[in-house]
């Protein structure tokens, strides 16, 4: 077991790194990004690794209740980037 | 005893190879240089990496005794939603003309995403002072 228990700790380590990794490299390309879609695009890929930072972080802790901030964190990632392209495409969300 | 242990190193598993992927799909998004390029990466992180992390979730609630599948909800919506928001993406580019653009259809006289008033039909690169 304590094999097993040590592998997994270096992995939830590994992942951790590689999200808060992918996070910068994902603001770098907001700042940089020459279109405003590949700035949406951006923002849609920070949203879906925050979902991914909040799921191991639940790991971690050993706890369930992440469960309904991941959720919440998908739909509202979602709706985000639907709005952005949308307001890009028609000048408005809703007409 | 052994299949928790067995659980435990598909884990460790699941979690080395979703962020594996999210790695590759970030580093995708930053090195590519073509906007269509660039909207493909990403994808790999919404699907096999998330996934695989949501995966090695479910399977540690099943190590630690107190199964339960909520994860398999968040998994069947971001697969749901991803295409989605590719496609209105994909939209902007085209509509903004930041990409190569498709070659004119055989029959009708411009595709169907394109068929709008002219005043709609072009959008202005917003550009910070």
């Amino acid at each position: 077991m304590t094999a097993a228990t040590e592998l997994m700790n270096i992995a939830l380590v590994v992942a951790f790194a590689a999200l808060a990794l992918g996070q910068i490299l994902a603001m770098v390309r907001l700042v940089l990004g020459p279109t405003s879609g590949d700035r949406i695009l951006a923002l849609d890929t920070m949203v879906i690794n925050a979902i991914g930072l909040v799921v191991v972080l639940g790991l971690h802790q050993k706890v369930q209740i992440y469960f309904e901030v991941s959720l919440l964190i998908a739909m509202l990632g979602f709706m985000s980037t639907v709005a952005l392209a949308r307001f890009l495409l028609r000048g408005d969300i809703i007409e | 005893m052994i299949t928790e242990i067995i659980g435990t190193y598909l884990v460790a598993l699941c979690l080395l190879i979703g962020s594996g992927f999210v790695l590759v799909g970030v580093v995708g998004l930053l090195k590519f240089n073509d906007p269509m390029t660039r909207l493909h990466a990403p994808t790999k992180v919404g699907t096999i990496g998330i996934g695989a992390l949501l995966l090695a979730s479910i399977i540690h609630t099943f190590v630690r005794g107190e199964p339960s599948a909520h994860e398999l909800l968040i998994m069947a919506f971001l697969f749901v939603t991803a295409p989605i928001s590719a496609h209105f993406i994909a939209k902007v580019h085209i509509h903004s003309r930041s990409c190569v653009a498709p070659p004119p259809p055989a029959h009708d006289d411009t595709w169907a995403t394109l068929n709008v008033p002219d005043a709609d039909r072009e959008i202005k690169e917003f550009k910070p002072e």
